[in-house]
């Protein structure tokens, strides 16, 4: 019995054919196939024009979810937990190239941009939230990194905690190394007591048993191949309205198993 | 918030190997910033590099994560005991009970830089002996340092930037808490990059002359490299006399701007509270603060905002960053253990290169350092994106 425990009040998702959570929970619960599409992410509409321009795809991501699941609610008092694969990609392949060049050249916005934490505080300017917020990295276990840690947070401060997973894929050459071809966000907006419109209550204890795979082979190899798409397994039981138990690839020991009571 | 003790601590940086030569140095107001080459970097600065990272050798087992940074990790475990305190208590706890939580900002990814010079003319792909999961990605230092120790406890990366060491401490806090682990190697290490060096002098942020923090003369920063760890586990009622403590974290966010903190200190003000707050302490309390200090004008500035508005003008302050520069994801790291050591040997450091503090300024910035029984030690690190984290290290 772990200590980490809360209610699971929103969901949004964005990826390769999930343009939200209401046609995705379709896809996970069945009720509709699933079809490969390129991500549509949306331009952030919470920044002004000049820093919409200026925000790279792990911004624009990140927000697009972050705002979806929080649709509603006062972003300004919420805590928030971003947790990715790695930075903005495109931004560190641009850095990368200019370094290797003969003119050094960085530009200042891109500098600022290629921080692991770029989502975080463009977040918190647009929602003007001065509330705690972090921003992790666990390479492949980056979603169960995240949820831990959003768990730990709302533990903590007893307050809702906006978990906030994505994935900006790199350009090539670096593609190559890393083959995380897709955009994908998930938001989780957790709230340590379920309110009216809250989806299921949720409790995490760390496994050795091996992760769920999904049924359908056009999600089970999303799953694989995008790290936030680690979080799909409990997305699923999610969408089914189904109690259970999911258990989603962490570490590769432990991982996490998600006990799931969907509210009335 | 539950106390916590600092088991073990350690901290590598341009200063020296380990907590003796550190000691020494910031005793004697030594800086270890210096004008010298670095890579191909042609950038008029000076720098806080750590001596011998590229002799350090990892294990055969580990080569698949060997890079500068994870070089300096290992550099920075092996001293003071570390590695072996930590053996010691995964012997004790069990290693699925220690988690590992570590921050940096840019990981190993000078290994891509160096990569994108050697890349395929004809199809422009990376080297095939370039392993970025193991080197490059942001998590390769927690990687590494957990399979260096190994334990098999939970573990990630913090990365905001320049206050990513100081926030693993609530990290580690907050999972014991809830009963996950019993103890936790927390720390940060960053080393030097292009990415880091170019960057900040795109924002014309970087000091010719090592940097002063506080001074009327202040010019920037100058970047450093470091490694910095503590193992840390609940504070147990039989405590040692001369343990460390961590008694406070607090956190906040400035939403102001990416790469320029709020004028009034705002966020900082936030973070420092929290951590007041979660230790139990009034400002009063606090001997002594451990600036975050970058000897940009605007930081400097809107800190000592922030600290004089809820601390007073009394309480002393410096910046360590003139002796060890500015570390980045290290830097959380680096002055906890700075703090940690004030508090053990009893005396506040005094600000290296700093000679005039700029009268603009009202903190009461300490030119000449001196013993002093200190009991509560307030440590800041704030980071672009508008991150801030505030630790309370005292004694038992």
């Amino acid at each position: 019995m772990s200590g980490l425990a809360a209610a699971v009040e929103r969901v949004a998702l964005l990826g390769p054919g999930l343009s939200d959570w209401a046609g995705a929970s379709a896809a996970l619960a069945g009720e509709r196939p699933y079809t490969r599409a390129p991500t549509v992410v949306p331009a952030p509409a919470l920044l002004p024009p000049n820093e919409r321009r200026r925000s790279g795809l792990a911004v624009k991501i990140a927000l697009a979810v972050g705002a979806a699941a929080l649709d509603g609610y006062d972003a300004a008092r919420i805590d928030t937990v971003f947790a990715s694969s790695s930075a903005d990609g495109d931004t560190c392949h641009a850095i990368c190239e200019q370094l290797a060049g003969a003119e050094r050249l960085i530009s200042p916005t891109r500098f600022h941009n290629s921080v692991h934490n770029a989502p975080s505080g463009y977040w918190s300017i647009a929602t003007r939230c001065m509330a705690p917020s972090t921003s992790l990295c666990g390479y492949d276990a980056s979603f169960g990194a995240g949820l831990l840690e959003a768990l730990a947070f709302l533990r903590a401060h007893v307050r809702p905690v906006l978990l906030v997973a994505y994935d900006a894929p790199y350009p090539e050459p670096l593609l190559a190394k890393r083959p995380v071809r897709d955009a994908f966000g998930v938001a989780l907006l957790l709230a340590p007591r379920a309110g009216a419109g809250a989806l299921a209550q949720l409790e995490l204890t760390l496994t050795d048993r091996a992760p769920d795979e999904l049924a359908d082979a056009g999600l089970e190899a999303l799953r694989r191949a995008v790290p936030t798409a680690r979080s799909l397994p409990l997305l699923g039981l999610l969408a089914r309205r189904e109690r259970g138990i999911a258990r989603i690839e962490y570490l590769g020991g432990p991982h996490l198993a998600l006990e799931v009571a969907p509210c009335a | 918030m539950h106390p916590l003790q600092l088991t073990s601590f350690t901290l590598t940086t341009c200063l020296g190997r380990g907590l003796a030569p550190t000691l020494r140095a910031l005793q004697g107001r030594a800086s270890g910033l210096a004008r010298r080459p670095f890579e191909s970097a042609d950038l008029d600065t000076c720098i806080g590099e750590v001596g011998g990272v590229d002799a350090v050798r990892l294990a055969p087992a580990l080569a698949a994560w060997d890079c500068r940074n994870n070089r300096l990790a290992e550099l920075g475990l092996a001293q003071d005991g570390f590695a072996d305190a930590v053996g010691a208590a995964a012997g004790r706890l069990g290693a699925a009970r220690i988690g590992v939580f570590l921050g940096t900002s840019t990981s190993g990814i000078l290994q891509t830089e160096l990569a994108y010079r050697r890349r395929d003319p004809a199809t422009g792909a990376l080297p095939p002996d370039f392993d970025y999961a193991h080197t490059h990605n942001t998590y390769s230092v927690t990687g590494f340092v957990r399979a260096r120790l190994g334990l098999a406890g939970p573990a990630w990366t913090v990365s905001t930037a320049c206050s990513s060491s100081a926030k693993v401490f609530g990290t580690a806090a907050r999972m014991i808490e809830a009963g996950l682990i019993d103890a936790a190697v927390v720390g940060g290490v960053d080393s030097l990059c292009l990415t880091t060096l170019y960057g900040f002098n795109s924002l014309e942020l970087l000091a010719r002359e090592p940097c002063r923090p506080w001074d009327r003369d202040r010019s920037g920063l100058s970047i450093g490299e470091a490694a910095a760890f503590a193992l840390v586990e609940p504070l147990p009622a039989a405590r040692a006399p001369d343990a460390i403590v961590l008694y406070g974290v607090g956190e906040s966010s400035d939403a102001h701007h990416m790469s320029s903190p709020h004028p009034e200190g705002l966020g900082a003000r936030l973070a420092m509270e929290a951590a007041l707050g979660a230790a139990g302490i009034r400002p009063a309390d606090v001997g002594y603060v451990n600036l975050h200090g970058t000897a940009t004008p605007s930081n400097d500035a809107a800190e000592d905002r922030a600290v004089t508005d809820l601390l007073g003008t009394g309480v002393a302050c410096s910046s360590t960053k003139g002796a060890t520069g500015h570390t980045l994801g290290a830097a959380g790291g680096v002055e906890a253990v700075i703090a940690a050591l004030a508090l053990r040997h009893g005396f506040v450091p005094a600000g290296a290169n700093t000679t005039e503090p700029d009268p603009a300024l009202r903190a009461n910035y300490v030119l000449e350092g001196r013993a002093a029984p200190l009991r509560h030690v307030l440590s800041n690190s704030f980071g672009f994106g508008g991150t801030n984290c505030s630790l309370v290290l005292g004694r038992a």
